[in-house]
């Protein structure tokens, strides 16, 4: 039983450090901002999620659960806050995103007052 | 397997600082300072399942909404001039204005 | 297009201290919603002393009288305060949702793997195969709670943020337009929406 969890929770923290990586090198390699925002959500999002995870795996009793999950809670409710709060402001701001133009209609674009 | 999430936390902390310093407009330097306070809440906890020391979940969590609140202060005061990002153009017009 | 500040409410009960510090959200939340619910319930009251029991209970864990008497002399502190700024109501705390939230909150989760797998793909591809979107959907919930929860779901999602939230219209950016069209078919608006009801 110890086993399975020491493998478990060693999986976890294996993959929560792939996704934070990934997160890592997208936000180096996209091209604007709000591209760079959704890099930052990967790490924000699964990657947290995967690490604390395996964290909870390792020491599954007691008062470090509670506290773990609760940092998970809020980690997870309070980076779509940030973001987007960021992202209204940035674009608010005249920052505009690199669309692509194939992809894309005028009508969608937002006015700017 | 915690020693390679330390180790994965702090490169991907290195690549955050990276686009901290890089980044062309503000809202990127924005970014790359949230990420890095999250990474810096892992860290945190998993340095403290690493040293043995689970005290250290009190820290994180206190350093998760303290990160929160300085990224909505910093925004507080996205009406100020310094935050206007402007493309290269669209300030030559505006110069031309005054 | 004006862009509205889109109140930043958290989808669940269990965030007293995330309330405390997104109060002007509330109270900007508070003068757009047209319609006088009927506030200050003594239920929302209770929940609320529950929750912050809990923080405490959580954070601290020592049961000797001093620290539990300080404690509870501060859960009635936040209490008093918060009814003075008076932001007590069904939209801070969302407890009437608490019996759907858990089936909602395991499907985002599915939702939330999915989207990852298909952000990293894009990450290790390159440039080349991302396609930014800037487009408007549209919100079927009825009450400003559902599309704030809507809204906050969406920018949960990797892969998509929702950048403004205009009357019906959620205003969003997404990596590539496949994530748009997953949107505009509507499962999550329509989860969201019969989470509400």
């Amino acid at each position: 039983m110890n086993l399975i969890l020491e493998i478990a929770s060693g999986l976890c923290l294996l993959l929560g450090s792939f996704l934070c990586l990934s997160g890592g090198i997208g936000i180096l390699r996209f091209p604007d901002f709000y591209t760079r925002m959704h890099a930052v959500g990967v790490t924000d999002t699964l990657g947290a999620g995967m690490i604390l995870i395996g964290l909870m795996l390792q020491n599954p009793q007691g008062i470090v659960l509670l506290k773990l999950m609760m940092i998970l809670l809020f980690t997870l409710l309070i980076n779509p806050a940030a973001s987007h709060a960021l992202a209204k402001a940035a674009l608010r701001n005249n920052l505009h995103p690199v669309l692509d133009e194939s992809t894309n209609e005028g009508r969608n674009k937002p006015s700017k007052p | 397997m915690l020693t390679a999430a330390t180790i994965a936390i702090l490169v991907v902390m290195l690549l955050a600082i990276i686009r901290c310093i890089a980044g062309p407009s503000l809202y990127d330097r924005i970014l790359a300072f949230n990420m890095f306070g999250t990474k810096t809440v892992l860290l945190i906890s998993v340095l403290g399942f690493l040293m043995g020391r689970p005290e250290f979940l009190d820290i994180a969590l206190v350093y998760a909404l303290i990160n929160f609140i300085s990224v909505i202060g910093v925004l507080r005061f996205s009406d100020s001039a310094e935050f206007n990002h402007q493309r290269p153009e669209a300030a030559s017009i505006k110069k031309d204005k005054r | 297009m004006a862009l509205h500040v889109l109140p930043l409410a958290p989808p669940m009960n269990l965030l007293a201290k995330v309330r405390k510090m997104s109060i002007n959200e509330d109270k900007l939340l508070d003068k757009l919603t047209p319609d006088k619910k009927p506030r200050l319930l003594p239920s929302h009251t209770f929940s609320l002393c529950l929750t912050l029991s809990l923080f405490w209970w959580i954070n601290s864990n020592y049961s000797n009288p001093l620290l539990l008497s300080l404690g509870g002399a501060s859960i009635l502190l936040v209490l008093y305060i918060a009814h003075r700024m008076d932001v007590i109501d069904h939209e801070s705390l969302p407890i009437h949702l608490s019996a759907k939230m858990p089936g909602y909150m395991l499907w985002l989760a599915k939702e939330i793997i999915v989207a990852n797998i298909s952000v990293v793909k894009h990450i290790w591809l390159g440039n080349s195969s991302i396609s930014p979107t800037l487009a408007t959907i549209d919100a079927t919930q009825r009450t400003d709670l559902g599309k704030v929860i809507y809204a906050n779901s969406i920018t949960l999602t990797p892969g998509t943020v929702a950048v403004g939230l205009v009357d019906d219209h959620v205003i969003i950016h997404a990596l590539s337009k496949e994530n748009i069209d997953t949107l505009k078919a509507g499962r999550m608006d329509r989860r969201v929406t019969e989470l509400e009801k």
